[in-house]
């Protein structure tokens, strides 16, 4: 027994020994390079690959310019879209241990953030930087909450968009020039392609269901009422959102059967590959069709949700600071970085995503792009609620899982909206 | 030991705590917002909620699918290569080896095998059922609403039924050969060496496979976690809630649910802790 003593001692100072020691590296992490005041940067993402680093890189490259007295590095964490590096950063941010500067979603998504008291206002920096006058006012008052804003976006996505493959399209004798006026027209659509035998709309997994969801609720609402979802002026009981709610499940009876077990790329691939005939999914999607050759207008058509034509649903990643960052100024610069006309290009260009700023020159972006950039300038600006522009996590998640419940065959239409709106409380 | 007492009871004294607190949002998890006592309210709401009684109805017949199928498959097995063969060593590494594959590992595969597309755009099992003309095998799998969670349980079947097989091996070894011979000796049948001989002496075995796979089941979230979604309805089970409780910041509830599992496995091992210690004790 006495052995037994001396060995758990041991084990014990030899696990203290090591717990101090990883307390030292945590330390140092921060203000690393570290002993002449900390210039290192930490910049925490889920860019980790694909465009998303690529574009990740290009920033870099402009920070390093803009401010040679910070070093950049790179906070990346891979895996899950996103969902590991904000279980880290959730643990992180608990443990009073910040980055300098992480992405998130813009929009209410930060909700949890603010209310934690873990962000910086900088509002201030808005106006330092000039951003006030170049970001359109409908994003700055979808940024603004009471009054204080907490991120600068880096670009801008839309959420809002139907891929489709012309070819197949032709094949159901359906013009793949003439954009469906509205749902009804496009579900009209839908059973011409369906009788040919082909999935006339491929979806993935349940938050890309979410993604389809919203499109719909902002076809049959209309901006305003929309919008009214989320700060509680429309009515989530109300018959035109059962309107929504029946389209919703129409369209989903057009779907493939594996959808539960696919993510977004291998959704929007089946519209590549011909074996479907659309898919509604953001403007990302438009980099699978671009890597693999395939050409606007003959390889691919895109237009966005019928019926919610003159709506821009969207979502941008932006950079915060965090409250207590080891390195408030590099931090600052960062931002600053992000906000700049260069970074924003420079990023976008890579990224495949269009910048906040209204002042950058289309030329300088694809065709895609273009048409995107005029969007944003004369569409409505309406938050996604699938990519957290529109609610904070907890009512995202219960509207995440009333939805997986309804589409799996586990409740009908009336308790769905029943679900939803008492997620809305 | 102090270690153990702060590291493992004194954290489960900790989520206790929390999960009979209101701590529902981020800004209560960092203090800026006060928390306040709320006693089984929590567990009162869960165990209330249509949701938690769906993953708990999920959860159950995982286990009971994933227990008789490892305990059926590694039982038959072990049976069948406990009489002296050739190749013995080789079935027993084929059957042992899935086990060294991580969850995450065999999940990845098996959710392409498990591809609930039928007809036309099968894949997986589908398609190898339509190519061996058993097309009416052909089935959903996990996205089946009320028995898809029992499709998640076959690559777990699949995973530790040799290890099952190994447990029962080492037990039909451990039988001595002269009570065999005094069983035949006495003019038993080979059945009833193993009716009344060999299977009694086996029900420690069987009790301790029962365990570690009941206990394993519990705790399964890594398989179920790369095959479907965390917000998948039809595969939820409590460990997923947990995990999406805590995502969205609402500490107390993913505390509450931790509980529950707990209090569960509890209520699985005790009884067992219990009975060995009173065999153990009343062999010395």
């Amino acid at each position: 027994m006495r052995r037994i003593g001396v060995v758990a001692t041991a084990a014990a100072i030899g696990l203290a020994l090591t717990a101090c020691s990883g307390g030292g590296d945590g330390g140092g992490d921060g203000g690393e390079g570290g002993g002449d005041g900390g210039t290192d940067v930490e910049v925490f993402t889920w860019w980790a690959a694909g465009s998303e680093l690529t574009g990740l890189e290009a920033l870099e490259a402009v920070f390093t310019e803009q401010h040679p007295d910070f070093t950049f590095v790179n906070g990346a964490v891979a895996g899950g879209a996103g969902s590991a590096a904000k279980d880290l950063l959730q643990t992180r941010l608990q443990a009073g241990d910040p980055p300098d500067t992480f992405q998130a979603h813009a929009g209410a998504e930060l909700t949890d953030y603010i209310a934690a008291g873990q962000l910086e206002d900088v509002s201030d920096l808005y106006t330092e930087f000039g951003l006030t006058d170049v970001f359109p006012q409908d994003l700055i008052d979808l940024l603004t909450v009471d009054g204080s804003i907490y991120s600068v976006p880096s670009n801008i996505h839309r959420s809002n968009v139907v891929w489709a493959n012309p070819t197949v399209l032709e094949s159901a004798g359906i013009d793949p020039a003439a954009v469906p006026a509205d749902i009804d027209a496009w579900i009209a659509d839908l059973e011409a392609v369906q009788a040919t035998g082909v999935t006339a709309l491929s979806v993935a997994t349940t938050w890309t269901q979410v993604n389809l969801l919203e499109t719909v609720l902002m076809a049959d609402l209309g901006a305003e009422a929309y919008i009214g979802l989320w700060n509680g002026e429309t009515d989530w009981a109300g018959a035109d959102v059962t309107t929504a709610l029946e389209h919703f499940e129409t369209l989903m009876s057009f779907t493939n059967t594996d959808r539960d077990g696919l993510d977004w790329p291998e959704a929007t691939q089946m519209v590549i590959d011909g074996t479907a005939a659309y898919n509604v999914m953001g403007d990302w999607a438009v980099a699978a069709f671009e890597e693999q050759g395939v050409e606007r207008g003959t390889g691919f058509v895109d237009f966005p949700v019928p019926g919610s034509d003159g709506q821009f649903g969207f979502l941008a990643d932006s950079f915060t600071l965090p409250v207590g960052a080891p390195n408030p100024d590099g931090a600052t610069a960062w931002l600053e970085t992000v906000g700049s006309l260069e970074g924003q290009v420079a990023f976008n260009q890579a990224k495949g995503s269009i910048p906040a700023r209204t002042d950058a020159d289309p030329a300088d972006f694809s065709e895609y792009q273009q048409s995107a950039i005029e969007s944003y300038a004369s569409d409505a600006i309406v938050p996604s609620l699938a990519h957290g522009a529109a609610t904070p996590i907890a009512w995202l998640t219960a509207i995440s899982d009333a939805t997986s419940k309804f589409t799996t065959g586990g409740s009908d239409l009336a308790t769905y909206q029943e679900e939803l709106a008492a997620a809305a409380g | 030991m102090i270690l153990m007492a702060v590291f493992v009871y004194g954290l489960i004294a900790a989520n206790f705590a929390t999960s009979a607190t209101d701590n529902h949002t981020a800004a209560q998890a960092t203090g800026v917002q006060p928390t306040v006592f709320v006693g089984i309210g929590n567990y009162l709401d869960l165990l209330a909620s249509e949701a938690f009684q769906h993953s708990l109805k999920n959860l159950l017949l995982y286990t009971v699918v994933f227990l008789v199928g490892t305990m059926v498959i590694g039982f038959t097995w072990a049976w069948l290569l406990e009489r002296p063969m050739r190749g013995e060593g080789i079935f027993r590494s084929v059957y042992l080896f899935p086990m060294a594959v991580s969850f995450i590992a065999s999940g990845v595969v098996w959710r392409w095998l498990l591809n609930s597309n039928e007809g036309e755009q099968a894949l997986g099992l589908n398609r190898l059922f339509q190519m061996v003309g058993l097309d009416f095998l052909q089935n959903p799998w996990w996205n089946n609403i009320t028995w898809g969670i029992a499709a998640i349980a076959l690559p777990a079947i699949w995973q530790l039924s040799g290890y099952v097989m190994a447990l029962f091996l080492a037990g039909f070894r451990g039988v001595p050969e002269e009570l065999r011979e005094a069983g035949r000796m006495d003019g038993a049948s080979e059945w009833q060496v193993y009716r009344h001989v060999i299977f009694p002496q086996l029900s420690p075995v069987a009790l301790s496979a029962l365990i570690i796979i009941g206990h394993m089941s519990l705790k399964a979230f890594d398989l179920i976690m790369s095959i479907s979604k965390p917000s998948n309805y039809q595969t939820k089970v409590p460990a997923v809630d947990m995990y999406v409780f805590k995502s969205s910041f609402d500490y107390a509830n993913s505390a509450a649910v931790g509980a529950i599992l707990l209090i569960i496995v509890a209520l699985l091992v005790i009884p067992y802790l219990i009975h060995t210690n009173r065999k153990e004790a009343s062999g010395r």
